[in-house]
């Protein structure tokens, strides 16, 4: 397993009236090859920001980069012109977005907007393309590729034209997949049939994938590490089960307090975390969570954290960890015996 | 970690907990929607300086007429297709009237027409379509249907027949506008009226028991203000426009009265010997209408509150 | 779609029936006896009488009257005497059409390129030249542009003939100068639209699959930001048309909208009502092959048929 992506330091940001909105504020993680990476965090909290840096797919200008190199097999991507990044979009690294309903092109057939990628490139021609994008819409799980070939989007259910999308993402056959909350917008029966339907295809074609969304179950069922973003930081990163069982960030325990599960009690109170996550137009000074944690110390609001490394692939921004700081056992998810984590 | 553990002072770390002014707490600047609206206005210089010369156009036809020592309509055979000179600014036309009067005394007509019957198709129009789209039901199909057939059929052939029926005038021709433009304005009032209806925020205030009058006053009419604004400012320039086309194919104003239509139509006439009759008026007609165009435009920027946050 | 072009066809014919009605009310109501001018003569009287039926019972007079039209027979001038409606229109109308689609071609594809322009160019220099141009467009009216184009490259330069219609010189200043506004309307509505949709998520969409700049522009971006651009050329025909009346009286072209300027001015109502509902007619029915022209390049009404 060698790592395909490798971010450092990212900072993005984007001018706006009045000032500069800081986004992201520096950003370490990498992708190895066959991996499902979740991002999960707050809206707001930078992790679609994060996810297009990797494609160069933000606005520029109003955004831009103020730091850090994105690598990408050894290449950065941050300094590449426009040209060299068309060779990366789509068939090195391809991209799910949010709504479906909107990301498709109202005036394309289907069947094109799938082959567009390859039109460019001459790599095939006219028989192979249509062949190539039938192939794929049977991967899919359309069955009547046929016909949706030549019908437009509106004629198209939602979890359909997800479906599409994800097709447009996989034609290209790229080795890292984004998919930026690619069920957020769908019913709760199809946004299994699209999660199973990833996961298969990850297996199948052993690409990589980073998957955002805001929703733990989502990444409890499909991801091998976690990255928790708040206010265009890391907070705390893990394995899936060193984020559920071991927390160590208030903010993730407070994530993990504020959802329902089967194990819920009848009369246990889900608890919401209060407040709103900082405005990044002038973000705070120390911890950006501090205001909203109620294990909040004097030192959070004056300095920020610096990332404590717990294990070999746990790591957490936090002054709980220091050696002055009380010894507080966050609240978890309590690991059951019969639990299998997927 | 060293320096770390070094600099810090155990005091730091005393558990305080939530701070609860903070955690809601909001730095960018607030804005109320007229207060912005106000600020991109400003800033906008172009649609500004709209504004300015409209302003100042105003202000000459209320007064110009007034200052100047001949009437709109005294005519002198003695001094007939005079150039610009000290005593006749804008030089005088073919009957030796002086332009400079005729000029602003036609502003105030075209003026008053454009602004008169385009509030006046503004208020027709935004009760019907207001109204039609907040009750919809049968009323609205009703309407709805009339005002889609009448919307089909060309509204300056419908006005050319109805100045032919009531005769030349102002009060005509008003009223010729008005018959064909209010339903304009009734189609996007409703349009805008009904997609508001179905915005949560309505939903939410009937919901909570909110009388309809209140809803139209407090949520509706505030929401599609700054629509109707924009639109009247548009409706202007073309209602100008029209009265100088009526008044040029010789349906709108009659002689003795000028209006900006009047003049351009003589000027025309002239146009191979005294050009400048035709210049005089013609700037002052395009001008208007450009910096009602730049003001609509800016207005539009400014009062959609799609755009509000952005620059 | 048949279901869509079937009701676009019944309304428009519904719109035709209302403007005549209209037109039918609202010769009732013309000052005083607009059939006793002293620029007829007895037997035109009479034979115009005899026509719209005067001594009949008004809903007879409004059936002959509804029954001449769809014959298409619209009676006889008041002011050039023998001749009929049908014939003024049949000899006038081709210089019409020959001119409004020269404007019209000349200001759609222009306002389009141009509005494909500036929307590209935001905020850079070409974008300010034709966004200039377009509110230059937008507030002279036509008769000043005709009046201006006729002075300076007609008259004082020479370059071009001043007045007629026998060539294709003749053409072009009444064509530009008709044209002109519609070019302004159209690109500033295509620059509208091209920043709209750029902003969609589908633009997003086709930059992550890395096609080309000008793919995206093109086969993206322009397809669905002409949309909007198309359901405004039926009201854009209307206005061409009636630039014509003034137009075509500037440069003494001898078309319909000379003609009905005239017969407005001379009261000549029989000429005024014939070319009345020949215009609402031409135009209710250039809609309508707008509308449905739309519906056919838009996939969403083409297959739902709403």
């Amino acid at each position: 397993m060698g790592k395909i992506l490798e971010v450092k330091d990212l900072s993005f940001s984007f001018c706006t009236y009045g000032g500069i909105v800081k986004a992201v504020r520096g950003v370490d993680f990498d992708v190895n090859e066959g991996e499902i990476v979740g991002i999960v965090g707050e809206s707001g909290c930078g992790k679609s920001v994060t996810a297009q840096c990797l494609v160069r797919l933000n606005p520029e200008p109003p955004g831009f980069f103020e730091n850090g190199s994105i690598q990408y097999k050894g290449t950065e991507i941050i300094t590449m012109t426009d040209k060299e990044m068309r060779k990366i979009r789509g068939v090195e690294i391809g991209f799910i977005f949010q709504d479906p309903m909107t990301s498709l092109n109202p005036t394309m057939k289907i069947g094109k907007q799938i082959e567009e990628i390859f039109v460019q490139r001459n790599m095939y021609n006219k028989k192979e393309l249509k062949e190539k994008a039938l192939e794929i819409l049977k991967l899919v799980g359309i069955s009547d590729g046929e016909r949706r070939y030549n019908q437009y989007p509106h004629e198209l259910s939602g979890g359909m034209k997800q479906r599409v999308m994800i097709a447009i993402a996989l034609v290209g056959n790229p080795s890292i997949i984004i998919a930026d909350e690619p069920t957020t917008s769908l019913d709760v029966t199809i946004e299994a049939q699209i999660l199973d339907l990833l996961r298969d295809l990850q297996k199948k074609l052993n690409t990589s994938i980073i998957l955002i969304t805001h929703d733990l179950g989502v990444i409890a069922k499909m991801c091998d590490r976690v990255l928790v973003m708040y206010g265009g930081k890391i907070v705390e990163r893990g394995m899936v089960d060193d984020i559920f069982y071991n927390t160590k960030h208030p903010y993730t325990s407070g994530l993990l307090g504020s959802i329902a599960s089967l194990e819920t009690e009848k009369d246990e109170e889900l608890e919401p975390i209060e407040g709103t996550p900082p405005d990044l137009f002038s973000p705070p000074a120390g911890c950006p969570f501090a205001a909203r944690c109620e294990y909040a110390m004097e030192i959070c609001y004056q300095a920020m954290p610096p990332e404590y490394q717990l294990a070999d692939n746990h790591t957490t921004m936090c002054w709980l960890q220091h050696e002055y700081a009380k010894a507080i056992d966050l609240p978890c998810k309590k690991k059951l015996k019969n639990e299998v984590m997927q | 970690m060293e320096d770390i553990k070094s600099s810090f002072d155990r005091s730091q770390f005393i558990t305080v907990g939530k701070n609860s002014e903070k955690m809601e707490s909001i730095t960018r600047p607030n804005l109320t929607y007229w207060k912005d609206a106000w600020r991109r206005i400003k800033k906008n210089k172009v649609a500004f300086s709209g504004l300015v010369i409209l302003i100042i156009y105003v202000v000459l036809a209320i007064f110009g007429p007034i200052i100047s020592q001949y009437g709109y309509n005294d005519i002198d055979s003695s001094r007939m297709n005079q150039f610009i000179s000290s005593s006749h600014w804008f030089g005088t036309d073919e009957l030796g009237r002086d332009l400079w009067t005729r000029v602003w005394r036609g502003a105030r007509v075209s003026l008053a027409i454009g602004f008169i019957s385009t509030i006046l198709n503004t208020v027709i129009g935004g009760l019907v379509g207001g109204i039609s789209g907040y009750y919809g039901g049968a009323l609205d199909s009703v309407l709805m249907r009339i005002i889609d057939i009448l919307y089909g059929i060309p509204y300056l052939i419908v006005a050319i027949l109805v100045m032919v029926v009531l005769g030349t005038g102002i009060t005509s021709l008003i009223v010729a506008m008005v018959i064909v433009g209010w339903i304009g304005t009734a189609r996007f009032v409703r349009g805008e009226v009904l997609r508001l209806k179905e915005q949560d925020f309505i939903a939410a205030a009937k919901v909570l028991g909110v009388s309809d009058l209140t809803i139209i006053v407090k949520h509706i009419i505030p929401n599609v203000m700054g629509l109707i604004i924009t639109n009247l400012t548009m409706a202007v320039p073309k209602a100008i426009f029209n009265e100088a086309f009526l008044s040029y194919i010789g349906l709108g104003i009659a002689p003795p009265e000028c209006s900006w239509g009047i003049l351009a139509k003589s000027g025309v006439k002239m146009l191979r010997i005294y050009p400048y009759q035709l210049f005089i008026p013609s700037f002052f007609i395009c001008t208007t209408m450009l910096a009602l165009n730049l003001l609509g435009d800016g207005l539009r920027d400014a009062l959609d509150p799609r755009l509000r946050g952005t620059e | 779609m048949r279901k869509y072009i079937f009701k676009r066809v019944i309304i428009s014919f519904v719109t035709i029936w209302v403007l005549a009605t209209i037109v039918f009310i609202l010769v009732r109501l013309m000052p005083g006896d607009p059939f006793s001018s002293d620029k007829m003569t007895p037997e035109i009287k009479a034979n115009i009488e005899s026509y719209y039926g005067f001594d009949k019972p008004l809903i007879e007079q409004y059936f002959t009257y509804m029954k001449n039209i769809v014959k298409g027979d619209f009676g006889y001038s008041m002011k050039y005497v023998n001749q009929s409606v049908n014939k003024i229109i049949a000899d006038s109308f081709p210089y019409s059409f020959d001119l409004g689609m020269r404007a019209l071609s000349l200001s759609i594809s222009l306002g389009l390129v141009f509005g494909i322009i500036a929307a590209l160019y935001r905020g850079k220099q070409l974008d300010y030249v034709c966004v200039i141009i377009a509110i230059i467009g937008t507030s002279v009216p036509d008769f000043i542009i005709g009046a201006m184009l006729q002075y300076f490259f007609g008259i004082k330069w020479g370059l071009f003939p001043v007045a007629q219609y026998q060539g294709i010189k003749h053409t072009i200043l009444p064509s530009i100068a008709l044209g002109f506004y519609t070019m302004a309307m159209v690109s500033r509505l295509m620059r509208a639209s091209m920043l709209e949709v750029v902003q969609q998520d589908y633009i997003k969409t086709a930059k992550s699959k890395g096609i080309s700049k000008f793919r995206i522009t093109y086969k993206h971006q322009i397809r669905n930001a002409i949309m909007p651009v198309v359901t405004v050329l039926g009201p854009t025909v209307a206005s061409v048309l009636t630039g014509t009346f003034v137009i075509e009286s500037i440069y003494a072209i001898p078309g319909m909208g000379k003609y009905y300027v005239q017969s407005v001015q001379n009261l000549d109502y029989s000429l005024i009502l014939g070319m009345t509902i020949f215009y609402g007619a031409f135009l209710v029915l250039a809609n309508m092959i707008v509308d449905i022209l739309y519906g056919v390049i838009d996939p969403r009404i083409r297959v739902s048929g709403r």
